[in-house]
């Protein structure tokens, strides 16, 4: 999913680069802080792994490559910040060594794979991993966190990627969307397979390699609990930012519903238009773009809280059926 | 070690080549912003900037003495990860000419590119960054990363060799699990092998 030089217009580098520098800027002061000399060699050894493993690409038909993405093998192994430290480096020397993304691009491809995708991808393996090890053994609760932040950290870095298309007017949203969704549903599945098969054997052989867990020997507790709030709001202000300006289009019904009801001049003008719609406003806030940007924030808080919500509550039901004794911590 | 097999042209001794390399980051930043933010719905203009900017880029490529074939597989294999995305413009209506110069001015970005990754070496580019004041630990990680690629593909061959060596035939007939095995052992084993380097490293006053 490198996006070529040539692109992306104006705003979009502009947006997609502060809110990489941001990130970068908060990692770095997070790292001279957490990591040991130690582990600094690591980074740059995990970086030289992802690198090895993303030149296996390959073009993909209407979007722009397919590879092994790693952000999550990065995050797991380093933790967010770390992790988007090593992405980033990936991108800079195969951006000015091999020609692969463009040197405008870097900040949104910084942003698609560095943040989303190792960010966002290490807190879903954080919080699948927190529920689902109440649930079953540790391990096999890292590697099935492992599993599904990979494939979902992959598809959420595709939309976002798509977003940036969209906004910049190379084609419609629904054409980058479903392509590059579409395509990343099928290539995410690859990297989980191939993250969660790597993860195993590292934790069955040094689990210390592994961010926040304890060495060998030990039990596979989390030992450096990070909050990486700040990736969050990031990746949900990449959201709000790419992805809601399109959002009330994702429904074909939604369309179908306007055009029947005699409003396809107004849809007709949406496509050509980048920039947020005037209904799509939040009570009180005048600006146009604001108004998008909070209500697409707005929406993605929701969706997440949802989505929290719903695996909660499923957790907790398969965990009273296998706690017959009924230790069931309410706070869980 | 087995150096240079990643950039394997930037380390020539052409005029181009001499050139300092804050100065050929300038220019190659300055073309791509140009050839990115010129208007795609007017050909004329982008076309006046396209043609003769190319026809220097081919000069330049021809003093910097790295061998055409060696540029022309390059442009060959990065050339359909940019085709890929300007094909999605083509969905738009009249999109053939947003098409065209879609991929006349991704090309363009992308020789420029790859005239500057040849002729310019990568600690050349570091000292830049150290230059523009690049936070150390991102530094750090650069110039370590580009370090241990070598020492990854040594160990990866090593292993490679120790396979061959040992089974009768590798590749497809491994499976998942076994390659997964191979690639966790060569995280293990290369981290081992870079906290070594990294060592000596220290060892010999890198802070």
């Amino acid at each position: 999913m490198h996006i070529p030089d040539g692109f992306l217009d104006a705003r979009t580098i502009a947006a997609a680069s502060a809110l990489s520098v941001a990130g970068i800027v908060y990692a770095v002061r997070d790292a001279r802080k957490q990591l040991t000399p130690s582990r600094v060699p690591l980074v740059g050894l995990s970086a030289a792994f992802i690198f090895a493993a993303q030149m296996l690409n390959f073009p993909v038909a209407a979007g722009t490559s397919g590879h092994l993405v790693g952000g999550v093998l990065a995050a797991v192994l380093l933790g967010p910040n770390a992790a988007l430290l090593a992405i980033t480096a990936v991108l800079i020397v195969q951006c000015l060594v091999f020609a692969d993304g463009g040197i405008l691009a870097l900040g949104a491809n910084i942003f698609n794979m560095g943040i989303v995708c190792a960010g966002g991808g290490y807190i879903l393996y954080r919080s699948i991993d927190r529920m689902a090890s109440k649930v079953v053994s540790p391990r096999t609760a890292l590697l099935f966190a492992v599993a599904l932040a990979a494939w979902g950290a992959t598809v959420l870095a595709s939309i976002t990627c798509a977003g940036q298309l969209a906004w910049s007017g190379i084609a419609p949203w629904r054409a980058t969307f479903t392509a590059m969704a579409g395509v990343h549903a099928l290539i995410g599945i690859g990297e989980a397979v191939i993250t969660t098969l790597i993860i195993a054997a590292v934790s069955r052989v040094q689990p210390g390699l592994i961010f926040g867990v304890a060495g060998k020997g030990r039990p596979l507790t989390q030992t450096q609990p990070t909050r990486p709030i700040l990736t969050g709001l990031l990746v949900l202000a990449g959201l709000a930012l790419f992805v809601s300006p399109f959002a009330c289009r994702w429904p074909d019904g939604l369309e179908r519903v306007a055009s029947v009801m005699g409003f396809e001049t107004h849809t007709q003008n949406l496509p050509a238009l980048p920039s947020p719609m005037a209904d799509y406003k939040v009570p009180g806030v005048h600006s146009a773009p604001l108004a998008t940007i909070l209500a697409g924030t707005a929406g993605a808080a929701t969706v997440f809280t949802g989505l929290w919500l719903t695996s909660r509550l499923s957790l907790r039901r398969s965990q009273r059926a296998i706690n017959v004794s009924g230790t069931v911590d309410p706070t869980a | 070690m087995h150096v240079h097999i990643l950039d394997t042209y930037s380390h020539l001794k052409s005029p181009v080549h001499r050139v300092p390399a804050a100065l050929k980051l300038c220019i190659a930043l300055a073309v791509v912003i140009t050839a990115s933010l010129l208007p795609a719905t007017r050909p004329a203009i982008l076309l006046g900037f396209i043609v003769p900017t190319a026809f220097v880029l081919l000069l330049v490529a021809a003093a910097s003495q790295i061998p055409g074939p060696f540029l022309l597989r390059k442009m060959i294999f990065l050339e359909p990860l940019a085709l890929g995305a300007a094909l999605l413009a083509l969905l738009k209506p009249h999109g053939g000419i947003a098409f065209a110069m879609l991929a006349a001015r991704s090309t363009l970005c992308l020789f420029t590119m790859i005239l500057l990754a040849n002729t310019t070496p990568f600690s050349e580019i570091l000292k830049v960054f150290r230059r523009l004041r690049v936070p150390a630990i991102l530094l750090t990680t650069l110039a370590l990363m580009y370090r241990y690629l070598y020492v990854l593909l040594d160990e990866s061959r090593r292993m490679t060799r120790a396979r061959a060596c040992r089974t009768f035939k590798g590749g497809r007939a491994m499976s998942w699990t076994n390659s997964a095995s191979v690639a966790s052992q060569l995280v293990v084993r290369s981290s081992a092998r870079a906290n070594r380097t990294y060592a000596a490293m220290c060892a010999r006053g890198w802070q």
